[in-house]
């Protein structure tokens, strides 16, 4: 896995449906739960707010990055802001894309979320996600992993 | 969104950027992986095996103490550095609450276009 997160599902729904859900800024947000001021536009600036109840206050900003129709959608936010006192243009920005591909009964769905960090790979961060061993023995893993000759 | 407690997301969304900056480098985890198994190490047993001086590890801790993954302790006259886990702890945790937000937030896209 090179990526900080991955999820993939597989949707009963053909690509171009999914594809929709995915782009159309109405259709985004309804399943997002985010309200969205316009279109997404490769390129620009996302804006709107939460619609999750309780956290109306919370905006969302996101910079559209990809459009490849049915392929890919990509875009880079600040991933789940939580507190709108907190100045998050000094944080990092995470890249997150959806790339769809036609399977036999559907869509298959496969969403990434990468940069939280500048480690090279995100195996490293993976391992720091330790769904089971104790602390060393995931610093072992990295340790094998960074002493390999690059 | 999140059922946590907005708050504490904030304390751990404050604390999380300079700890993934600290170790995006392959010196500082492997440092890191020397310090893991508990034990306070000096700077000479940090710097054997290594290619880099003595100033340049001491560099290297210096940023990983900054975001209080390292700890230094003074033994006479001797510095050594102890391990502390629980920033990369809450950087995990971190990650797991993205996780779980996507998991969440892709169940109800399944629902959305399968309906």
């Amino acid at each position: 896995m090179d990526n900080g997160i991955e999820k993939r599902i597989e949707l009963a729904a053909p690509v171009s449906r999914v594809w929709r859900a995915l782009t159309d800024y109405r259709e985004f947000g309804e399943w997002f739960r985010v309200k969205l001021d316009g279109p997404f536009v490769a390129g620009k600036v996302s804006r709107g707010h939460i619609t999750y109840p309780g956290y109306e206050h919370v905006k969302w900003e996101a910079v559209v990055q990809k459009m490849e129709p049915e392929r890919l959608f990509s875009f880079t936010w600040h991933p789940y802001p939580a507190d709108p006192k907190i100045d998050y243009s000094k944080e990092t920005t995470t890249l997150v894309e959806f790339r769809l591909e036609k399977t036999a009964t559907g869509t298959l769905l496969v969403v990434t979320e990468s940069g939280f960090d500048k480690i090279p790979s995100g195996r490293r961060l993976e391992a720091f996600r330790m769904n089971e061993g104790g602390w060393a023995e995931q610093m072992k893993n990295i340790e094998r992993h960074v002493a390999k000759p690059s | 969104m999140s059922r946590n407690p907005r708050s504490g997301m904030a304390d751990r969304q404050q604390a999380r950027a300079p700890v993934f900056a600290a170790l995006g480098d392959e010196t500082r985890l492997l440092l890191v992986a020397k310090l893991c198994g508990g034990q306070p190490h000096s700077i000479s047993q940090l710097t054997r095996g290594s290619k880099l001086t003595r100033q340049a590890i001491t560099k290297h801790l210096r940023v990983l103490e900054r975001v209080g993954v390292v700890r230094s302790v003074r033994v006479g006259r001797e510095s050594r550095f102890q391990f502390d886990p629980r920033p990369i702890e809450r950087m995990k945790q971190y990650l797991d609450f993205v996780s779980e937000q996507w998991d969440q937030a892709l169940s109800r896209l399944k629902s959305f276009v399968e309906k």
